[in-house]
């Protein structure tokens, strides 16, 4: 067993395993001690001075980042000392700043905005030309660095060689012209490039994707799942009116720690999308006609009439929620007792899958799924009527002109592409309602509603309910 | 006088072998192999040798930090980066006597217990390492470096390694990470070199100088060598001496030598002018006032007493001519140009002080300039990872106190008192 140390820090008694660090022990005490460069999942670099601290009979103020407690050790973080050391810090980090919060994509979630703010308060006393470094430069395909905001953490750079392992990052120059770059000829253009964005304290790396698209103090954040791949990794999905803007990270240890990939983060945009199903629809002549809600049903139960059970194929989703499966796997079996039901869902991608958080399976509910119908969609169906719930991938989409079903009633959130659904009832999105996901581990994992669903669409619960009643 | 370092620097074609076996070379390799390794750690104790890379550090001492059991390698490392302002005594060392630091280097090693050794040297140093790499080859072909030296069952690597031009890659770890190919970076300490260095290594880094002792150590014994100096800094060191000095050059002479007698004996004095200051070691250490420095004696506690480093033995003679504000001006620039950028206060300090001493020396000094100078030297020293930011803090705080006035002089002037009197000065001298 670890030994115990005790120390007190601002005279408050703590108790920690030995090894552990003042910051650390500090948080013990929810005690938050001012920091850049430090990041709890990457190395030491102790660079940006922030977080010192006054230790008692130390010679100096010594970085609690760093720094190990010893038994009897009296921290002060709030000490006149420490505090002058953090505004002194934070003066120079400011010096060369160019204060152009106004315009920078940063600002409402700058962590430099935070310290100055706690911290400072105080005028500047730089009154000389600052040092000027390039402006939106873009390094790689998702990430613009406006270097004159960089506090030289590293933090960029680090993520990089330790997580992502790919040494694409590099800090050029010297002294106050220190300057974050990519290899010539090279870009920063790992599958995780995006975390750079989400760890970068300051506005120095914004995502080309979400620039200038929404100040962040509009933005409402939800808890959510990626659905781009069956680790489910955990995100805040954050929106503003019924818009989704970006995916971040949402700490999850078992999951994502504080990660996400690059692709699972740019499959918000399928919520957005003006290919998005919002009103019940029918094909007529090769083209989708609008319809009322009631009357798409009516016509829906009118088609389905002169069917039986063993003429229909129900098809349930590997991207769709527990609740939604299970909803139209009810409805279909009470309509239809022992039809057969088949699960779809994007076909694997071997190339996808890495040994950081990405999965070969690229739909986020497959074990879910599974526990509802074992059988994968095949060749060997046969169906005079298919409904299928969620998307269908090209493959499903052979198998299907092949069968040439009489009917095809699809309840999915994009429109049919080619036109091969009869008609359409629009499904919402994940983000419309709240879901449950199992993930390739076995973890059962919620996604909020972050906003009701759009146009006419419903979710798939409320869709085969509508259904059951009219049935 | 008998000398440690420097005997044979006069010595014609002393970098080839031949030449120098004649003289003496390699001489200590028959009494080294004789003795155990420990045994070599205690004489260089015994000796009382310090680090003359900057910091003065006990050499045996260090040496015996170096862990014996931990099943990796251990690697000596020699600082040839002399890079620090007016210190151009390694450079001497390099160029007359190539094979005394080889000499010392095998004798380190089989002292700590490293079978590979390696030379860093100033990107600039290219003459250096070109007769360095010639030395080592002729030291190879005649059995001294390679395997089984002299049949004694002992084997000895060296590689020399060029940097790329920059000073702080003459701060220990800095050195170390751009050894293994990295960004000339310092590293946080502990853990120490001898602990944790090259490639995570048990590592000692020693200054070309202090390895150059070594084989005099291990001929004549500590005690031998502590027939130089006094009795807390003993042997001899050597003062690369430059600027306003009738006889520039590098001087080994026994530590505890007044500096009185050896600016007068060794560098003939002034060029003519009276002397305003001088920067006994190296541009990071405090500058000191010509009657500060006559009453002082060159070696690491008196110049402790007056307020100053031995640092390096860089010594930089200043006479009237030189304008307080410009010289530190000149320092700060750099500073600013070397700092590695690293950590906030040094990366902006060094930078931010550059500024304002040029526009102090400029005449558009502000009237807190002063104050505010004060300031970053306090808010950068000792607040970073090595101590690179308190080599300028030293010189800033140093420079004002000596020399208020001067500084004072800019601000009321609006102008460079020295640049208004300069030409007519250096007429009627
Ligand atoms: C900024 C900086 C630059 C330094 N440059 C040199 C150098 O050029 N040569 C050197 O021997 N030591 C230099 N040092 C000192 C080394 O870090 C180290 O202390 C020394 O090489 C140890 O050798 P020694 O014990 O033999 O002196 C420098 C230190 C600092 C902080
Ligand atoms: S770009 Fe951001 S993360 Fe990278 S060093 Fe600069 S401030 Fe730190
Ligand atoms: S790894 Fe999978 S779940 Fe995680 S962000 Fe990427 S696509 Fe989404
Ligand atoms: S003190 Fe200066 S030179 Fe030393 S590590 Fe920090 S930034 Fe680099
Ligand atoms: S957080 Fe400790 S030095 Fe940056």
């Amino acid at each position: 067993m670890t030994k115990l140390i005790t120390l007190t820090i601002d005279g408050h008694p703590v108790e920690v395993p030995e090894g552990t660090t003042i910051f650390n022990a500090a948080k013990q005490l929810a005690l938050e001690i001012p920091h850049f460069c430090y990041h709890p999942k990457l190395s030491i670099a102790g660079n940006c001075r922030l977080c010192q601290v006054e230790v008692e009979g130390a010679r100096g103020p010594v970085i609690s980042c760093r720094e190990t407690v010893r038994e009897g050790m009296v921290v002060r973080v709030n000490s006149e000392k420490a505090k002058q050391v953090r505004k002194d810090v934070l003066e120079f980090i400011l010096i060369n700043h160019p204060l152009d919060c106004p315009i920078c994509d940063q600002s409402g979630e700058c962590k430099l905005q935070d310290q100055y703010f706690n911290h400072s308060v105080q005028p500047s006393r730089m009154h000389l030309p600052k040092v000027h470094k390039p402006k939106a430069k873009p390094i790689g395909p998702q990430v613009m660095l406006d270097d004159e905001r960089c506090v030289m953490c590293t933090r960029c750079i680090r993520f990089c060689d330790e997580i992502a392992g790919e040494h694409q990052l590099i800090m050029r120059e010297r002294g106050d012209h220190s300057t974050i770059d990519v290899f010539p000829g090279k870009q920063l253009d790992h599958p995780y490039s995006l975390c750079t964005v989400d760890i970068c304290p300051v506005g120095a790396l914004t995502s080309s994707d979400f620039r200038f698209k929404k100040r962040v103090w509009f933005l409402n954040s939800t808890p959510s799942i990626c659905t781009g791949c069956a680790t489910g990794c955990n995100i805040w999905m954050d929106h503003h009116d019924r818009i989704v803007y970006r995916y971040r990270p949402r700490d999850n240890e078992a999951v994502n720690q504080c990660w996400l990939c690059d692709p699972g983060r740019m499959t918000y945009k399928a919520i957005n999308a003006a290919t998005r199903a919002l009103f019940p629809m029918k094909l007529v002549g090769g083209a989708y006609q609008r319809l009322e809600w009631n009357d798409a049903l009516s016509q829906v139960k009118e088609v389905l009439k002169s069917y039986k059970a063993a003429d229909v194929v129900g098809v349930l989703s590997a991207q769709a929620s527990n609740e939604e499966n299970t909803a139209v796997k009810r409805f279909l079996e009470k309509t239809f007792p022992g039809l057969q039901l088949f699960w779809t869902g994007r076909e694997a991608m071997p190339e996808f899958a890495d040994k950081i958080l990405r999965d070969a399976d690229r739909n986020p509910n497959t074990h879910g799924v599974q526990a509802l119908t074992t059988k994968r969609l095949d060749a060997q169906v046969k169906a005079k009527v298919l409904i299928v719930l969620g998307e269908l991938t090209a493959q499903d989409l052979r198998l299907l002109m092949s069968i040439k079903p009489e009917v095809t009633i699809a309840l999915a959130d994009q429109l049919p592409h080619p036109e091969w659904a009869h008609y359409l009832l629009p499904r919402a999105t994940h983000a419309e309602q709240d879901g449950t996901y199992v993930n390739r581990k076995g973890m059962e994992q919620q996604a909020k509603m972050a906003f009701p669903p759009k146009g006419e669409s419903l979710s798939a619960v409320a869709i085969a309910s509508k259904l059951m009643e009219i049935f | 006088m008998t000398f440690v370092l420097t005997k044979n620097c006069e010595v014609q074609n002393m970098p080839q072998l031949e030449v120098a076996r004649k003289h003496g070379a390699y001489a200590s390799l028959e009494k080294l192999f004789a003795r155990q390794p420990k045994d070599i750690i205690e004489e260089v104790k015994t000796s009382g040798l310090r680090g003359r890379g900057g910091a003065g550090f006990p050499t045996g001492m260090k040496w015996s930090f170096v862990p014996q059991n931990t099943g990796k390698p251990i690697y000596l490392v020699v600082n040839a980066d002399e890079s620090e302002p007016g210190t151009f005594k390694d450079r001497f060392l390099l160029e007359r006597d190539p094979h005394l630091l080889i000499e010392g280097i095998i004798a380190a090693s089989y002292a700590i217990g490293s079978h590979t050794a390696y030379v860093y040297f100033r990107g600039e140093f290219y003459r250096q390492w070109e007769l360095f790499e010639k030395a080592c080859a002729e030291a190879r072909a005649a059995g001294l470096i390679g395997k089984n030296i002299l049949g004694k069952g002992y084997d000895l690597e060296i590689y020399a390694h060029r940097g790329a031009g920059a000073y702080i890659c003459g701060e220990e770890t800095a050195l170390l990470s751009s050894l293994e190919g990295g960004r000339g970076y310092p590293r946080i300490k502990p853990p120490f070199p001898a602990i944790e260095g090259l490639f995570a290594c048990p590592t000692i880094v020693n200054n070309v100088e202090t390895i150059c002792a070594v084989p005099y150590i291990v001929r004549e014994g500590g005690a031998g060598y502590r027939k130089f100096g006094t009795e807390k800094s003993s042997g001899t060191k050597l003062f690369s001496v430059c600027g306003h000095v009738k006889k520039p050059g590098v001087y080994e002479v026994p530590l505890g030598t007044p500096f009185k007698s050896f600016f007068k004996d060794y560098c003939g004095g002034t060029n003519g002018r009276p002397l305003k200051a001088v920067i006994v070691g190296g541009s990071s250490v405090p500058v000191l006032t010509a009657e500060q420095v006559m009453t002082m004696t060159l070696d690491y506690e008196a110049a402790q007493i007056a307020g100053t480093l031995l640092g390096s033995g860089g010594m930089i003679i200043v006479d009237d001519s030189v304008c307080a504000v410009e010289a530190l001006a000149d320092l700060a620039r750099f500073y600013a140009h070397e700092s590695c950028g690293q950590c906030t206060p040094c990366r902006e300090g060094t930078g931010w002080s550059k500024k304002i001493l040029d526009r102090l020396e400029a005449g558009r000094g502000e009237d807190s300039d002063i104050s505010l100078l004060l300031q970053l030297a306090d808010n950068m020293g000792g607040k970073t990872i090595c101590t690179f930011a308190d080599a300028l803090a030293m010189p800033i705080r140093s420079w004002i106190k000596c020399f208020r006035t001067e500084f004072e002089d800019h601000l009321r002037l609006k102008t460079c008192p020295m640049k208004i009197g300069t030409l007519n000065s250096i007429r009627s001298s």
